[in-house]
């Protein structure tokens, strides 16, 4: 599978010889999880297994959940309301799978910033990247109408917001508002359909993860260097590496086992600390929450959503460019797509030769403000839309675009970028000198 | 770019001030038994609470998402089996099935959910305790909500201990307000009297509809327990937070146990992780 040079599967037994013949999947699995990784991977390379793990939670809770839950606009919310106090274990189980939303996007986000920081998306690796982004996507419109099923208020509240997000596109805004709720209001055709999607989607997302896996299997890992695995031959290749099992199993468990400590404490002591207490109160069309505000996870998109007002001169310039077609919602709607599509296009907006971020002196300034700049978003996205918010988050919605749009593509052109090391094995023994002469040579103990 | 910066930071600091003109609704924070991770209900607590709410809040208020027999689960107010038949058995409950489908009223089983709200603007019990946010902020951060917890029983108590004489601007209105003032209440009518030129309070909360519905000495508890207002606020809150969350002492323990035993996997995790490596990080 991989192109790092390596020893393959070679079945022993009659049984696997027997098997390789007509379905060769214990090679796969074999060749899957012996996969040469490069061994100065550090901690942010486990999100992965985190992520993975998190999928199958929400799959396995979900499924158990659904054997309880009434898709009914008259039944939704008491059926919640049952699996809280009358199925057996049914509060920890949907407990689990709300905070499990959290855990997911917690993870992605720490995922994604990995990438954009160490340059995991630049070339050969934009397949993956563009895969992850599509996972990403597909994960937003799973959390959405997961969060619509239980019908409180912010469920009611906030699908007519988001789907009246779709009917701001120009001429035939309206009819696909209308599609997507299967009527001209959010009400029974909603529920069911969003429910029927938020079983399908995660098993679209389970698909696109083993494409994610396969597609950087086949380039390999990428490593905090961004030094690419020397494949000359087998002993160089191996220098550079260890198995994925057990060295990086291991490691990933333990990471993955500390961060469900942190779950666990989160779902046993304060479950509802990330919720909204506006959603247990059962959807009412009469009565609006005084404020509709997405779960966390949303929050960045929401505020470059509310961010382009009509008094925005980019906005203004835009109206009148294309004849008023484009008014302030569009543009806001556009802005939040645009966000994430500009995040998607990295890898070609990123034209420094170095890849990873570490040897990058300026990038690494513009990263962390970056950063800095999402944790803003999210905060002035749960705050109401006047000043100063309106303020900060124009500010913040222009860097996060001027980041992707601008920068990048100069820093590539006007950035010194440090020299790094030549190989992945001379990273690793930086860290991890010979202690003695001659110790050298015991190290590969395979 | 920085100087953009500099100045969102600038505006930042600055709303501080925008905000702390108005007076905010203020929430009580009460000191409830089943608070932090090891908390868990009182049931004597629970069993005071639910006489305050049958006497006093079930006049006009609903409980329909709980069951007479959720009245002596573990970790609730845990009635003994007879007790919670008995109760349930001064309800009547509307069967549907009775009189060959026409329906028909007959006394509750412990089956039984109890009634839904009397009146129509009554809101229903069962999850005001989790519908409701005592704590906010400080702006938007959801520090309090961390450290107090997120304050829907300090609500429902705080509610209830906070009916106040009316401010003076606005006992002489031509047209007198609708309902009463509570410094606990965020979001009924409030009026243009009673606000400085910015448009923000000068007095804490706003007018609720409800008439105090408790006071001093209400309802007498079998074993003479307090019963000023106070004590009675905070243990129908209790009661309420029960409704609400009646797996809260389950799922603490599950939580715990949890925590503990991800705990000690992740330690020999890290022992596995730390001999697996050492050959190859020269540690051994």
């Amino acid at each position: 599978m991989a192109g790092i040079p390596h020893d393959h599967y070679e079945p022993k037994s009659d049984f696997e010889k027997g098997m390789q013949k007509r379905l060769p999947v214990i090679g796969l699995l074999y060749d899957t999880i012996m996969i040469p990784t490069p061994k100065n991977l550090n901690w942010m390379w486990i999100w992965g297994i985190v992520l993975t793990f998190t999928l199958a939670l929400q799959i396995i809770t979900g499924v158990v959940l659904v054997m309880h839950y009434t898709p009914h606009v008259d039944m939704a919310f008491n059926s919640i309301e049952h699996i809280m106090r009358d199925v057996n274990g049914g509060h920890m189980i949907r407990y689990f799978h709300m905070n499990g939303a959290s855990l997911f996007f917690f993870a992605v986000y720490l995922h994604i910033f990995r990438g954009l920081y160490y340059g995991s998306y630049k070339a050969p690796r934009e397949v993956t990247w563009i895969i992850g982004m599509l996972i990403y996507l597909l994960m937003m419109g799973t959390a959405f109408m997961g969060y619509v099923l239980p019908w409180g208020q912010m469920s009611f509240h906030g699908t007519a917001v988001i789907t009246g997000l779709f009917g701001a596109i120009p001429f035939i805004g309206d009819s696909i508002q209308t599609w997507l709720l299967g009527a001209s209001s959010v009400g029974q055709p909603a529920l069911n359909r969003f429910f029927s999607l938020h079983y399908l989607l995660p098993f679209l997302i389970a698909g696109l993860v083993i494409v994610h896996i396969w597609a950087f299997h086949t380039t390999g890992n990428n490593n905090p260097t961004g030094v690419e695995v020397r494949r000359t031959s087998k002993e160089d290749a191996a220098k550079d590496t260890l198995p994925f099992w057990p060295y990086f199993v291991i490691k990933d468990l333990f990471a993955l086992a500390i961060i469900l400590v942190l779950f666990m404490a989160v779902v046993g002591f304060m479950p509802n600390y990330l919720g909204h207490p506006d959603n247990y109160i059962p959807a009412n069309p009469l009565a609006t929450p005084a404020h509709i505000v997405p779960e966390w996870y949303f929050l960045p998109f929401y505020a470059i959503l509310r961010a382009f007002t009509a008094d925005v001169w980019v906005v203004m310039f835009a109206n009148w460019i294309s004849f008023g077609i484009i008014d302030a919602k569009f543009f806001g709607v556009l802005a939040m797509f645009g966000a994430i599509a500009v995040m998607a296009l990295a890898p070609w907006l990123d034209t420094s030769s170095v890849r990873s971020g570490r040897y990058r002196p300026m990038f690494k300034w513009w990263f962390w403000l970056l950063v800095v700049d999402f944790i803003v978003l999210m905060w002035v996205g749960a705050r109401p839309a006047e000043f100063p918010y309106d303020w900060i988050a124009l500010i913040a919605s222009t860097y996060w675009f001027a980041y992707f749009l601008v920068i990048l593509p100069l820093l590539g052109v006007i950035e010194k970028p440090d020299t790094p090391p030549a190989t992945i094995e001379e990273d690793f023994d930086s860290h991890y000198p010979a202690k003695a002469s001659g110790d050298a040579a015991a190290t590969p103990a395979e | 770019m920085f100087r953009k910066l500099t100045l969102a930071a600038a505006l930042t600091l600055a709303a501080p001030a925008a905000y702390a003109a108005g007076a905010e609704a203020h929430i009580e924070d009460f000191d409830f038994s089943f608070e932090g991770p090891f908390g868990s209900f009182d049931q004597m607590q629970l069993q005071r609470g639910l006489k305050v709410y049958t006497e006093v809040c079930a006049a006009c208020h609903g409980l329909e998402q709980v069951a007479f027999r959720n009245l002596s689960d573990p970790g609730g107010p845990s009635f003994p089996e007879d007790q919670m038949r008995a109760y349930a058995e001064f309800y009547e409950v509307w069967d549907p099935a009775l009189f060959d489908g026409e329906g028909d009223f007959r006394v509750a089983t412990p089956a039984d959910k109890f009634p839904a709200s009397s009146l129509s603007n009554a809101p229903d019990l069962s999850l005001m305790a989790k519908a409701r946010a005592g704590f906010h902020g400080p702006y938007g951060l959801g520090i309090n909500q961390l450290v107090k917890g997120m304050g829907g029983p300090e609500y429902i108590a705080s509610l209830l201990v906070s009916y106040e004489e009316e401010p003076e601007c606005a006992a002489n209105m031509e047209v007198p307000m609708d309902g009463f003032y509570n410094s606990a209440f965020p979001n009924g009518g409030y009026p243009d009297e009673c606000k400085y030129e910015d448009g923000s309070h000068k007095y804490p909360g706003s007018w609720i509809a409800m008439s105090q519905p408790l006071d001093d000495g209400w309802v007498e508890f079998d074993d003479g327990h307090a019963n000023d207002l106070h004590h009675m606020a905070e243990d129908v809150a209790a009661f309420l937070m029960w409704t609400a969350e009646p797996k809260l002492v389950a799922r603490k323990q599950a939580g715990l146990t949890g925590v503990l035993f991800l705990t000690l996997l992740s330690v020999l995790l890290y022992l596995t992780n730390k001999k697996i490596w050492a050959p190859h990080k020269r540690k051994d």
